[in-house]
């Protein structure tokens, strides 16, 4: 067979299909993260000055005083959206999904998929609308069915819509890799656990979940750095609010310093600070996994490879 | 055996039970989102809701809507014409797509074909990217923009959107070249075909599922951009159509007509119902393929 090396290719051809690309990651990826630091260090604002300024930035973070309750926050919103929901929820539609009737599993994995394809300004205003606050709307109506009175959602439990939000698009990234290392699983081992007698949930408990280790530890590490970072919904839904910073988390804060000050200021160095701080604790909550759940024995021997 | 049948039996109905309770559970949680989807259809025809019961029918928000006049309530100018936004939308998620499957398609290629020093670390480096928390990149990339005078350009943000689809698309697209055998192309590089031409005549052909993966998922991403949009365009005549519903959304009532909000919503939804009902094995193949792959 002839081999590829005999055939000679000028490095000139290489180049001309990297190009593009490189020089759109570079410009907008690898220099923004540099530049991300470089500003970080300066109290640079919308007239783009650079007046460099040292560690002050990230002393200014640790004398915030909102910082303390944005950073409770982030923990509180990313531990809850992804045990409930990023995690917890979408290993119960895998397992569910996997074990009922084929055609309905299949439909119903569907449905989830539908919000993460949504246009994300909708899909908040889905939820804005249904939980209005008026008596009318979709979560006041069913509850009056129970005799509740109607609840002004947004005011009284923003940390529900915001987890709700969120936890109903993230559930479906894990049901998708759950539902595919659940899929590769050999029949043939599930058929002899059920000609030894085991029940449904016996084969659940001792044969599946411990065979899709792995995939769970890899969402669970995956999630927690999509969650630290996102803001979108949040934005969208209660921007943070009711009154000052109370659903507020941290890539937001950095968000609204940056960009949304109204008085006209904008904190670009303090804000790419707010993002270096995070980019910091989205590694050491790596490291942490990784140590945890001793990620290194666990990919020399993956048991199920999910693609 | 007639104890023995009556254990099998109570031991029947309690699965019986627990089945019933499992898809209980399911169709239930499930039907929260169709519920939301169906209150956005019905409440662009209904003036008043009580729950999911329409009172009364009315295609008057269609008709307003369709017009592409909207006005802001209690003031004196209006949102930008609708079908301006729509066409800004458009033209921000074909570009994104069709430039991200041209320049994904390049780049893979030769990451799939070709031997050159460094290759471990581009892709390792691809990876990186992609798990770099982009949104942390946003003051940056808002000082690049402003330097280079692509600031409050659609243009502008078609390229940060592609360079941040990009190392996604291109791990999705190696993977289709890697699945095209090697003789294929070589019969035409023997045949002198240049690289450039082999990978547009024949190996850009034989990824087609490919190309149609980055393609749908390029447009759902331009289509539903807001972040970008909203941080790095100032004037209303770029808007798109998330800023539009934002902006009817912001505050603490709706500040427009909801019949109006939901009219545009249904819009703006029709691409992914589309994509949802008819590129199903396209879409899985993104989640799969794409995010699954790290």
């Amino acid at each position: 067979m002839l081999r590829l090396s005999k055939i000679k290719t000028r490095p000139s051809a290489l180049w001309a299909f990297l190009i593009p690309s490189v020089v759109l990651i570079g410009l907008f990826f690898f220099v923004p993260v540099v530049l991300t630091f470089l500003i970080s260090l300066t109290s640079m604002d919308y007239s783009f000055r650079w007046d460099w300024i040292g560690l002050e930035n990230y002393v200014k973070i640790i004398t915030d005083p909102w910082a303390p309750k944005i950073l409770t926050n982030t923990f509180f919103y990313v531990g809850l959206t992804l045990s409930c929901f990023n995690v917890g929820l979408a290993l119960l539609l895998a397992i569910i999904t996997t074990h009922i009737n084929e055609k309905v599993g299949a439909a119903i994995r569907a449905i989830w998929l539908l919000p993460r394809i949504t246009p994300p300004a909708v899909y908040a205003l889905l939820w804005l609308w249904a939980t209005r606050r008026e008596s009318s709307s979709l979560f006041n109506w069913v509850l009056g069915f129970f005799g509740i009175e109607p609840i002004e959602w947004k005011l009284q439990y923003p940390w529900l819509i915001v987890i709700l939000v969120n936890g109903f698009v993230g559930a479906s990234f894990g049901m998708i890799i759950f539902t595919a290392a659940l899929k590769n699983i050999s029949r043939d081992v599930i058929w002899a656990a059920k000609v030894d007698g085991a029940s449904t949930l016996q084969i659940i408990r001792h044969i599946e979940l411990p065979l899709i280790k792995w995939p769970i530890l890899f969402v669970t590490t995956y999630q927690t750095l999509s969650l630290l970072t996102s803001f979108e919904y949040i934005l969208l839904t209660t921007g943070g609010g009711p009154g000052l910073y109370t659903t507020e988390v941290w890539a937001l804060y950095a968000y609204d310093l940056a960009f949304r000050q109204y008085g006209g200021i904008s904190y670009f160095g303090y804000g790419a600070s707010l993002a270096v701080f995070l980019v910091i604790i989205g590694i050491i909550a790596s490291v942490l996994y990784l140590k945890l759940f001793r990620f290194r024995e666990l990919m020399l021997e993956p048991k199920i490879e999910v693609r | 055996m007639a104890p023995r049948s009556s254990i099998r039996k109570v031991s029947l109905i309690r699965k019986r039970i627990g089945n019933a309770l499992v898809y209980l559970f399911v169709i239930g949680i499930s039907s929260v989102i169709i519920l939301l989807y169906v209150l956005l259809a019905i409440a662009s025809v209904s003036p008043e809701l009580e729950g999911l019961v329409p009172k009364g029918f009315s295609l008057s928000a269609w008709q307003k809507v369709l017009s592409g006049r909207l006005e802001v309530p209690g003031a004196e100018y209006q949102y930008p014409n609708l079908y301006l936004v729509i066409g800004n939308t458009f033209l921000l998620a074909i570009s994104v797509a069709f430039i991200e499957m041209l320049i994904a398609s390049l780049a893979a290629y030769a990451i799939s074909r070709f031997k050159f020093g460094g290759r471990g670390t581009l892709l390792s480096l691809i990876l990186v990217l992609h798990s770099f928390p982009a949104i942390t990149l946003l003051i940056a990339v808002f000082y690049i923009l402003n330097m280079m005078g692509l600031y409050d350009t659609l243009l502008g943000v078609i390229l940060v959107k592609v360079a941040f689809d990009m190392p996604l698309a291109i791990w999705i697209m190696k993977g289709f070249f890697d699945a095209v055998p090697w003789d294929l192309e070589m019969s035409a590089l023997v045949d002198g075909c240049s690289r450039l031409q082999a990978w547009w005549k024949v190996l850009m052909p034989a990824v087609r599922n490919g190309l149609m993966v980055v393609l749908i998922f390029g447009f759902l991403s331009g289509w539903g951009e807001f972040i970008f949009v909203l941080t790095f365009i100032s004037s209303q005549s770029y808007w798109t159509l998330s800023m539009l519903v934002y902006a009817f959304t912001t505050g603490e009532y709706f500040y427009v007509d909801p019949c109006i909000t939901a009219t545009v919503g249904i819009i703006y939804m029709l691409p992914v119902v589309v994509f949802f009902l008819f590129a199903q094995k396209y879409l899985l193949r993104i989640q799969l393929v794409g995010k699954g792959a790290f």
